[in-house]
């Protein structure tokens, strides 16, 4: 098949960024949508130019380091899809495809489709964790965990932090991202003695690295790769609450 | 001559490790807080002992080339992870899961170092249940377990197709705690290029800034690589595509001899090559094997749909030929079984280089639900991936190169032949011989980072509590960096225009015909001579575009196939050299009448450790004879 990609390059964070188009003929529909970019980074190497930078890693959709703004969609237009697992399939013959890198004033661009997501480091350092010193644990099934709390806290935990929920956000809110942790642990009794300090960190921590507000058009679940639910955001909020209400003041 | 002092203490095996521990010297807290190390890698043993180490007071930095150690590719393993809990009352133990890895290694490891992994596995257990890792239980609570490969017992902890993600998210959160302390600094986009050694000692490495382009050289008391293994030599491989053997390699030509290079593991179950231009292959999980079965037809060529060939026209290759394990034999064993049925003409697909993993008899007698609870998202990507629906059709799946068990030969203190620099996970050699079972990767990554380097390193920092923070004025920083400095230009003055990438998928090429499943004396001699020719071409014809003081994604692979060719010679060599068939390393030559591996215990029970003998010499050899104490060397059968 052949495409037409508008692409935005830009050469590092301060400079100006543009789209430029690129004709490319004989992609085939077996393609990874990366394995495009991969095809085209290829043609322009021959032709002496500079190939595009985007981010990728392991190419099965677990480790995060993908993410492309493709036609207006973070990781493109398949349901429940990083960009690496999109495939050249889902697009018909003679599209004009737009890439562009995440947009989030939380996440700038370092060049072409990279961007720079810290700020999402920063948050988990507020509070994501549980503070058990290694060789301290008690035997694992001291602590029984009922299946339905474990499972729910696994669909939580699915996060890959690759950013998509912020830049499907029109108010680029990092809700999503801090609710699947805060609630993941917040389920699970090992994560419930420090349940209010974390929340409230965590929360003060996404507010401070230019996050937006979240006003609930759920956007950020419907272009999740890892389908997490809002329902986490709710489970966030009255974690929140409680805790400003009922717990002393963290540190 | 070098000798190679394993430093495994004496005594019974069982209590090796607890009287070891009791004579590790230890650092005081005080002087804890002088010492810096370096861990380079984020994977569950880098970040596993990065926040271990930070815990106990020291100065740790950590580096990782990915924009976040969560990243890191343990993040990609699905199965599980193994420990001797016994919680299904089936007969494992502590001594069973060692006697199991040493059987499925071929006898290719040490007694020692296998049965210590075994026995911190139930702390590892422990430590990530406490972290918050949701790995699956049962409705009473208690954590569920799964057969895997290669054992008749159930002692597989898992977290649905996804335990590697858990795994590793739950370590990177310790880490996170760590960095937030102010006890770990973490450096990420940064590619580790080489060691520095001063005065016999390793102090220090030079890293490529990856946004910058800058050169920095980075000063410690100790430095411990974590940076996973060499299976992207192959190019197509179920790796991450920024996995690399860089900064192992690069030590290993600054002194660290490199053990067991030919000794990789090609995964059975990884989905097959579906476009010329794909360059990463997707493995879908060996615990698929628990309920899947796989299957080739009887009729040589027989291209019907898999649902049109009736069952007796089936043939259940691995339930025909090893009876007793069935579908759940051992990695090494189930690849090559798929291999020679394909290359007998019986494999399916268009390519014919398949093989069916078929759930319709499992979803018959479970029902759909069952199934799509224990491997749902495996089966959603596989359907992302082929565009068919395995849960009516059955899956296609063929080998491809997964792990390493060779790597940087280190003694029972998990330290390198260069002082102060030691090598945990993957990037060692230690644990797993010539063939690794299933879920026995995480459980070993999360062992060395947790609970067995933090007491090791304290034994070699005890005699540098006198040594001052190490400066990076000294004349080997300068060194280093000057080389790491020509390599870049180097490759920048090529000025060629084919990518860095087409030479690794070649030298790939050559080293999966050669140096694969199967190799032979010819195949090798000959897999050498191509890989030189191509490395020529490669100085000749490569193409790096844009600067390198830049954010320069074709420098940073060019860079690392540029390695990978001087890898690939090394793995063709130690195969050559191995004249013997043991576990994942399959010689034509010597194979049993029913095509099964044959040892020859008498000449090969040895670890082979390459020295770096300089640019174009062949590298020279050392053995480290394994004596078997504990178990007796018998014929690996699954039969």
């Amino acid at each position: 098949m052949d495409i037409k990609l508008k692409i935005w390059r830009q050469k590092n964070a301060h400079a100006k960024g543009q789209f430029e188009t690129h004709e490319l003929k004989g992609v085939s529909p077996e393609m990874s949508f990366l394995e495009m970019l991969d095809f085209l980074n290829a043609e322009l190497i021959a032709r002496g130019e500079e190939p595009v930078a985007f981010e990728h890693d392991c190419r099965e959709g677990i480790c995060g380091s993908c993410g492309l703004f493709i036609n207006g969609r973070p990781h493109g237009p398949q349901k429940k899809t990083t960009t690496c697992e999109l495939h050249m399939r889902e697009f018909a013959d003679g599209e004009t495809i737009v890439v562009e890198p995440w947009r989030a004033r939380a996440f700038p661009v370092i060049k072409d489709l990279i961007v720079d997501r810290s700020a999402f480091e920063k948050v988990m350092q507020a509070g994501g964790f549980i503070s058990i010193n290694t060789g301290s644990a008690p035997e694992a099934n001291g602590l029984p965990i009922g299946k339905i709390i474990a499972d729910k806290a696994f669909d939580a935990a699915v996060c890959i932090g690759c950013g998509a929920c912020v830049a499907a956000c029109k108010n680029s809110s990092a809700m999503l991202y801090v609710a699947a942790k805060v609630a993941q642990y917040a389920m699970l009794p090992q994560g419930r003695v420090e349940g209010p300090g974390r929340v409230r960190n965590m929360v003060k921590a996404m507010d401070d690295m230019n996050f937006g507000f979240c006003s609930n058009t759920y956007g950020c679940e419907f272009d999740c790769p890892k389908g997490i639910s809002v329902e986490f955001i709710a489970k966030m909020n009255r974690e929140f609450m409680a805790a400003r209400v009922c717990s002393p003041k963290p540190e | 001559m070098m000798q190679l002092d394993s430093k495994i203490p004496a005594g019974p095996l069982a209590d090796k490790w607890s009287n070891h521990k009791n004579s590790l010297r230890l650092v005081n807290p005080a002087n804890k807080k002088k010492l810096e190390i370096i861990v380079v890698g984020t994977g569950l043993a880098g970040a596993g002992a990065a926040s271990a180490l930070g815990e106990l007071g020291y100065q740790v930095k950590v580096f990782c080339f990915q924009d976040s150690p969560r990243r890191a590719h343990s993040v990609a393993a699905q199965g599980g992870i193994n420990a001797a809990k016994n919680y299904r009352n089936d007969g494992d133990s502590i001594y069973r899961l060692f006697h199991d890895m040493i059987k499925g290694g071929d006898y290719r490891a040490r007694e020692a170092n296998v049965y210590r992994a075994a026995e911190v596995s139930n702390e590892v257990i422990d430590h990530f249940a406490a972290m918050g890792v949701p790995f699956a239980r049962d409705y009473g609570g208690a954590l569920d377990t799964r057969s895997f490969g290669g054992v008749q017992v159930s002692r597989t902890f898992y977290a649905k197709g996804q335990t590697g993600q858990q795994c590793l998210l739950g370590t990177y959160s310790s880490l996170t705690r760590q960095v937030a302390k102010g006890t770990v600094t973490m450096y990420p986009r940064r590619d580790m290029l080489d060691l520095v050694v001063v005065d016999g000692k390793a102090r220090g490495i030079i890293t490529r800034n990856l946004v910058t382009g800058e050169l920095e050289r980075h000063a410690a008391h100790a430095v411990v690589l974590a940076t996973g293994g060499y299976g992207t030599v192959y190019y197509l491989s179920t790796l991450a595509l920024g996995s690399n053997a860089s900064a192992a390699w690069n030590s290993h030509k600054k002194g660290a001899l490199f053990a067991n290079p030919s000794f990789i593991q090609i995964h059975p179950t990884s989905i097959p090559v579906l476009n010329d231009y794909q360059c990463k292959l997707t493995l879908m999980s060996e615990s698929l094997r628990n309920d899947g079965r796989v299957w080739v037809p009887k009729e040589m060529g027989d291209k019907r749909k898999a649902g049109d060939i009736p069952e007796e026209e089936r043939d259940y290759y691995l339930e025909r030929r090893y009876p007793a394990f069935g579908n759940l034999v051992p990695r090494d064993v189930a690849s090559r079984a798929a291999k020679e049925r394909c290359d007998a003409g019986y494999g399916v697909g268009d390519t014919g280089l398949s093989v069916y993993l078929d759930f319709k008899d499992a979803i018959a007698k479970q029902g759909k639900k069952a199934i799509e609870n224990k491997y749902g998202n495996l089966f959603e990507m596989y359907e992302k991936i082929t565009g068919s629906n395995p849960y009516e059709e059955p899956m296609r799946i063929y080998p491809a190169g997964h792990y390493t068990m060779g790597g940087l030969w280190v003694d029972y203190n998990l330290m390198t032949t260069i002082p102060g620099l030691f090598a945990i996970g993957e990037s060692n050699f230690s644990d797993h011989g010539a063939n690794r079972l299933g879920a026995s990767s995480l459980m070993q990554c999360s062992g060395d980072g947790y609970f067995i380097l933090p007491y090791t390193i304290s034994d070699y920092l005890a005699d540098e509590i006198r040594t001052p923070k190490i400066k990076t004025d000294v004349p080997a920083f300068g060194q280093a960096e000057n080389e790491v400095r020509q390599r870049i230009d180097r490759i920048m003055a090529v000025g060629g225009r084919q990518t860095a990438a087409s030479f690794h998928k070649r030298l790939g090429k050559i080293l999966w015909d050669y140096c694969g499943m199967i190799r032979n004396e010819a195949g090798l001699k000959k897999g050498m001579q191509l890989i030189n020719e191509l490395e020529e071409e490669f100085w000749k014809e490569v193409g790096v575009p844009g600067g390198d003081k830049d954010l320069n994604q074709e420098l940073e692979k060019a860079l690392k196939v540029a390695d990978y060719f001087e890898v690939g010679r090394l793995m063709c060599q130690d195969a050559l050299e191995r004249n013997e068939s043991c576990g994942a390393h399959f010689r034509e030559e010597h194979q049993t009448e029913t095509g099964e591996a044959m040892r020859d215990d008498a000449r090969y029970a040895y670890v082979a450790a390459w020295e770096y003998a300089g640019k174009g010499q062949p590298s020279r050899l050392h053995k480290e004879p394994l004596n078997f104490e504990f178990v007796e060397l018998k014929e690996r059968s699954y039969k």
